[in-house]
């Protein structure tokens, strides 16, 4: 937090449950929250919002790009440090696309509507949407 | 000197062969703990960003949330009991079983009906045994938890605990891992949540910034107090798995030295019939030498 004042980069946690998926100082990350896309730079005024299944992109200070397929969770950023929290997390070189077509053909398949198969779509699509783009 | 040599000897050959059994076990859970404390160690950060989001949303905004309002005239709490699936760790189960029946004395004190709720296949059997009705219970998974259990667990007890005719607290009973030598059963109240406690204070000088919410603060609590709760659950059981395997590497370990001992010992018996059996051969023979002799001298 030393450098906040010109040059400032973020450093960026992506968090599950179980594991820090990812962390490493970025220029820019992507979410989607219950709002909308939100994209944040460095700088940020300090935000905390819930985030939905979808796909996270962020912005390495190399100039790479990292996409990555979470659950719902939060979103929070403060002092240029940006954590995503979410139950679950991928990286989009972890995903198996072939199963997450498969979890999806099977989620809309079920044809229940309710909260729990459209989370089980989004999830699924997430997942395909942050594979697709890295490949 | 009751037994013969070749009995002796039968109780050295089983009881090393148990001796192995328990090397075994002693090994897998050595290697099995480490694991464990990886995936506490893994688990660590979403917890502290959990905790630094409930408490940064507790500090700015004072929204009153459905899970953190102390019911005014408690009469019923839920009490979920972590114990082990599996036995064969010395006195894990029965200590935390232990501990629990202590918060279930102090609770009916307190005039409160109890609920049990379990984790582990001990602890469900220990109650079951004894009649005592066990509301829901989830085995099969005590020694090493995965979030979706723990998030099973969480859903279940904040339902039942938003439910009117429901629990007014609910309470978790575990085993907390302090080191490889010392674990502690333990009990802390879950719900309603007192979010102030901060099992992390923030560092000196880690002023909290004020944050801006989406969609609003009482609509990002609604989202974050049921994972802050999962979170803890989630904590308590891998503690728990830790300890479990902990215990077990101690009580198999103590297991192994024993049947050590128990080996020596019978050893050194079976030396001592096998050489009180020679004695007496020997003596057998001398005596009938002599007796043949004293015959031969009295027939001559």
């Amino acid at each position: 937090m030393a450098d906040s004042s010109s040059g400032a980069v973020l450093q960026v946690e992506l968090v599950a449950a179980d594991r820090l998926v990812w962390s490493g100082q970025a220029t820019m990350v992507i979410a989607r929250t219950t709002e909308g896309d939100v994209g944040i730079l460095p700088n940020h005024a300090p935000l905390l919002s819930s985030i939905i299944e979808g796909v996270v992109d962020v912005q390495t200070v190399e100039g790479e790009t990292w996409v990555a397929a979470v659950d719902a969770g939060f979103l929070s950023v403060a002092d240029n440090r940006v954590s995503i929290l979410s139950e679950r997390a991928e990286m989009s070189h972890e995903i198996d696309l072939e199963k997450a077509r498969q979890d999806l053909e099977r989620a809309k398949e079920s044809g229940e509507n309710n909260d729990e198969a459209h989370e089980a779509v989004r999830r699924a699509e997430a997942r395909i949407r942050a594979a697709e783009r890295a490949s | 000197m009751a037994l013969s040599v070749r009995e002796y000897r039968a109780r050295i050959k089983s009881t090393e062969s148990m001796k192995k059994i328990t090397r075994a076990m002693e090994l897998i859970a050595a290697s099995r703990i480490i694991k464990a404390q990886q995936r506490a160690q893994a688990a660590a950060p979403y917890a502290r960003e959990l905790t630094r989001a409930v408490s940064a949303v507790a500090t700015f905004s004072n929204v009153d949330h459905a899970l953190t309002v102390e019911p005014e005239d408690p009469k019923k709490a839920a009490i979920l009991v972590v114990t082990s699936d599996r036995g064969l760790a010395g006195a894990y189960s029965s200590s935390v079983i232990k501990e629990a029946e202590r918060l279930v004395e102090k609770l009916k004190g307190e005039g409160k009906e109890v609920d049990l709720y379990c984790s582990g296949r001990k602890g469900e059997a220990y109650f079951k045994f004894r009649q005592r009705p066990v509301v829901q219970s989830w085995t099969g998974f005590s020694d090493q938890p995965t979030y979706d259990v723990a998030a099973e667990i969480g859903a279940t007890l904040i339902a039942t605990f938003l439910d009117e005719e429901g629990v007014d607290e609910v309470h978790v009973v575990y085993t907390r891992f302090r080191s490889m030598l010392s674990q502690e059963p333990t009990a802390v109240r879950l719900l309603p949540l007192e979010v102030v406690e901060g099992t992390e204070p923030p560092e000196q000088g880690d002023l909290l910034p004020l944050y801006e919410f989406e969609p609003s603060p009482s609509e990002v609590l609604d989202s974050l107090l049921p994972r802050y709760v999962q979170s803890r659950i989630f904590f308590a059981l891998l503690q728990a798995a830790a300890s479990e395997l902990a215990a077990r590497q101690k009580a198999m370990k103590s297991a192994t030295d024993n049947a050590d001992e128990l080996i020596k010992k019978y050893k050194r018996i079976a030396n001592q019939a096998r050489q009180a059996g020679i004695t007496q051969e020997i003596s057998e023979i001398v005596g009938g030498v002599n007796a043949l002799a004293d015959a031969q001298a009295g027939s001559e």
